[in-house]
């Protein structure tokens, strides 16, 4: 056990060397490892977080308002389908997502069934379904009609809503120019998003907590809104609250004048006028013809500019607006036109986003973190250090040197797999400089054993190292099963401390089996010692 | 010599210790239990959902005015103390009913109170809310990760060793849970994920410890076909506790000095892990190994085990 053959030593000197030059951009600044030639790894030690600040979201794309908003749909069509093909009914209502209404006359089943599956093939082909399979149960029993969405609609439904979101998160995240954003979708309707050195989360929060649907909308001028009796609505318009003022409402009608999806762009900007800050927005082709078409044919009237269900503005129509670009002002401050912008710009969501879950860490706590870490590990080691030269003299100093070059190449692991270190990932290697030594001194163990029992120095070494393999492999076999748990259970900073912990497993009983025990036996080799002092 | 030679070549009687040693942990374990149905946890917001805001003041705020001007904002229980120093305040707000969309107002209401109502510049260093979706979720992945992970090591030595092994090491290791919680309970210290990872670390150290015990009572099984277990046990245990003191005491001073330089938060974690340390070290002598006294280990190890002591040796 003892000899090294040269290709051995070879190995185990470039194995270290390699550590060394992944982990030494860890102590350069960003700006000297961007001038360092190509040859030499520049990248650092990824930092969680927790200790670069920032701000972790976890989101959750509200599915069930997309379940409810479809069926609502769908039993306007019904509605609509009903009365263009007289087929009488009635009790038509909405109970726990599905539509149940009877027919007056039960001979129509057959009928009133075709005309449903008409209905069904318009909305699949909206959704890009499978043409071949419905997208609705249909159940007739006599003359009770029950009507919902299939599983697979529904389960499409929720995967292309989501998958859409996360596009458009992305779209308004990127515009804020936040610097390596990390957006990815997590189980089947979440998406965890990270923001690293966001010192703002707040202004990021109210931008997702908005799904900027946006329309044009004619007021209805046949009624106007009264607060001491707010009942009386014109059928074919809507109540709708004002942006601005809480207690003042406005009747509009429901049909979209344009919508969101026709804009092209959206900047914000100052009315030459007022010098108010305000958004100015441009439609396509499509929206320009319908918008052009719509101000013509009511000139003098007002419309209302509709977000998320509230009303920004209603101005009166002055002139047919026909090149296709248009001014939203509601009062804004600069930084709310500005916003509003980047919502319109980035498109609507499909869905309300709900924050299930938020982290932010301010930029000054984690450098804290990292200062207070880097204060801990190397107080921890430097005693670690004392201790075991103070207990195994020479060979403690070689236990030492191992655990030095297990840091760095813990560090260097950490870089290559651009592994992120998080706080509990420093408390990891702090851990892992104690149990680190574990390794030799359970082999420095067995040799004093080996050696009371009267061995030569040699065969001490020797027969210590191969017994104490089995140990050795076993004790770590335990703590690495705990740190792969940890590792596919935990989240985020846990992760990243079994992550260290695992590498550091490694790292030792490497370090113990090649590094020390090469010293130890170039030690023996040199000075041929009759008795080991341990 | 070294100061730690009392430990090499010691002789000391560890099972004649057993009975006592067994009292000890059986009522610290009943206790335990007790304290945890009475006081239960202090689950932080990670388990139970809610608001966590860490502010840093320019000035020292005075407590009671905070919490008074907290109080005022109608959130329900708010608890409000200092973190690390006078300027650093934690400050926790349950979770408030009416699901995942309410929480995020809490972080406005009290940043907006704190700014208006108090002189000093405050500075938002952590915030951190979650919601009851989530902490449920949480609590259930954490139960899940302890129990696979003493599944594991129960499956890991059944094969390795033999299954009186197993039993005693897993009895070990979930009397070091239980006895973390139990402590955890008593102080009413924070419980939160990164405890979790704790138990979780400690479960692994404190079978490490034990593993390294047994592995050397097996080979003393072999080595002696005839002693007394109670002797061979006593054996076992004194030829490795040198190293048990050594691993424990290194990785204790990296414990130390992570838990007086290493920042208030991880003082928990760090706090759980010095504990698990002592504990685990503690049941690894005086818990797992008399334990194989009352489990009969088998003493006829050369027919099955031929094979792997002509691999050892």
């Amino acid at each position: 056990m003892l000899q090294f053959s040269r290709s051995k030593i070879t190995l185990i000197v470039a194995t270290i060397f390699m550590a060394m030059l992944l982990a030494l951009p860890n102590i350069f600044t960003d700006e000297r490892t961007s001038n360092f030639p190509p040859f030499i790894p520049s990248q650092k030690v990824n930092l969680g977080l927790d200790l670069q600040g920032g701000s972790h979201l976890l989101l959750e794309v509200d599915t069930e308002s997309i379940k409810s908003e479809k069926i609502d749909d769908l039993s306007f069509d019904l509605r609509r389908m009903l009365k263009k093909n007289d087929f009488k009914y009635g009790n038509l209502k909405i109970i726990d997502d599905s539509i149940k209404f009877k027919l007056n006359n039960s001979e129509l089943a057959k009928n009133v069934s075709d005309e449903i599956k008409k209905l069904s093939q318009s909305i699949s082909q909206n959704a890009l379904s499978s043409q071949s399979k419905s997208n609705l149960n249909v159940e007739i029993n006599n003359s009770l009609v029950n009507i919902s969405l299939t599983e697979d609609y529904l389960k499409q439904i929720s995967i292309s809503a989501v998958n859409q979101s996360i596009e458009i998160v992305r779209r308004r995240i990127d515009e804020l120019g936040t610097r390596e954003p990390t957006i990815q979708k997590q189980g089947t309707t979440r998406i965890l998003i990270q923001l690293p050195g966001l010192d703002d989360p707040e202004r990021i929060k109210s931008l997702l907590g908005q799904t900027a649907k946006l329309t044009f909308k004619l007021v209805d001028q046949k009624a106007s809104y009264d607060p001491s009796n707010p009942t009386k609505i014109p059928v074919g318009s809507e109540l709708l609250p004002s942006d601005s003022d809480f207690n003042f409402k406005y009747i509009v009608k429901k049909k979209v004048m344009v919508g969101g999806e026709n804009l092209v762009d959206a900047q914000p900007g100052f009315d030459p006028q007022t010098n108010e800050p305000v958004v100015n927005f441009r439609f396509d082709r499509i929206g320009a013809k319908k918008f052009g078409k719509v101000t013509k044919a009511n000139i003098g009237k007002p419309f209302a500019i509709i977000l998320d269900n509230k009303v920004v503005s209603a101005p009166v129509i002055r002139d047919a607006i026909l090149g296709g670009s248009g001014q939203i002002s509601g009062g804004f401050s600069a930084e709310e036109a500005a916003d509003l912008a980047v919502l319109l710009r980035a498109g609507a969501l499909p869905a309300p986003l709900i924050i299930l879950e938020e982290r932010s860490v301010g930029p000054d706590l984690g450098a804290d973190s990292v200062f207070a870490g880097k204060i801990a590990a190397l107080i921890g080691f430097v005693a670690v250090i004392i201790f075991m030269v103070l207990i195994y003299r020479a060979f403690g100093f070689f236990a030492d040197i191992a655990l030095i070059l297990n840091l760095v190449m813990v560090l260097g692991v950490l870089s290559l797999l651009q592994a992120t270190l998080t706080l509990p990932g420093i408390a990891g290697i702090i851990l892992t400089i104690g149990m680190a030594v574990d390794a030799n001194v359970l082999i420095f163990e067995r040799i004093k054993e080996e050696l009371r029992n009267g061995s030569s120095v040699i065969n001490a070494i020797d027969s210590g190292y191969k017994r104490a393999l089995s140990t050795i492999l076993d004790a770590n076999i335990t703590t690495l099963i705990a740190a792969s748990i940890l590792f596919f259970m935990g989240s985020g900073p846990v992760k990243g401390f079994s992550v260290t912990l695992a590498i550091g497993i490694f790292t030792s009983v490497f370090t113990a089996f090649t590094v020390t025990r090469m010293m130890i036996s170039i030690y023996i080799s040199r000075k041929k010692p009759k008795e080991l002092k341990l | 010599m070294s100061i730690f030679s009392f430990a090499t070549n010691s002789k000391i009687k560890f099972l004649s210790l057993r009975k006592p040693a067994f009292i000890l942990s059986l009522t610290l374990i009943i206790c335990s239990v007790l304290i945890y149905s009475f006081k239960g946890l202090n689950f932080g917001i990670d388990f139970r959902g809610g608001t966590l805001i860490e502010v840093e003041t320019s000035e020292s705020e005075n407590l009671s005015n905070l919490r008074s001007i907290l109080n005022n904002l109608e959130l329900g229980d708010i608890q409000v103390q200092e973190f690390g120093s006078a300027k650093n305040i934690l400050i926790r707000v349950e979770q408030q009913a009416g699901g995942d969309q309410i929480q995020q107002n809490v972080v406005n209401i009290v940043k907006t109170a704190l700014n208006t109502s108090l002189s000093s510049d405050v500075n938002f260093r952590r915030t951190e809310v979650v919601g009851p979706k989530v902490s449920s979720e949480l609590i259930k992945a954490g139960i899940i990760a302890i129990v696979v992970a003493v599944f594991a090591m129960l499956v890991y030595i059944w094969f390795r060793f033999e299954w009186q092994f197993s039993l005693g090491a897993v009895i070990a290791l979930i009397h070091d849970v239980l006895l973390t919680l139990g402590i955890f309970s008593l102080l009413q210290l924070e419980f939160n994920l990164s405890i979790i990872a704790a138990i979780l670390t400690i479960v692994g150290y404190s079978m490490n410890d034990t593993v390294v015990v047994y592995d050397r009572v097996r080979e003393n099984l072999r080595k002696y076909r005839k002693k007394e277990i109670i002797d061979l046990l006593n054996i076992s245990i004194n030829e490795t506790l040198s190293r048990t003191i050594m691993t424990s005491v290194t990785t204790l001073l990296a414990l130390l000095s992570l838990y007086i330089f290493g920042g208030s938060v991880i003082k928990g974690f760090t706090f759980a892990m010095i504990w698990g340390v002592l504990v685990g070290t503690y049941s690894s002598i005086f818990i797992a190994a008399p334990l194989l006294n009352y489990l009969k280990v088998k003493r006829d190890w050369s027919v099955s085990s031929a094979v792997e002591s002509t691999k050892n040796n």
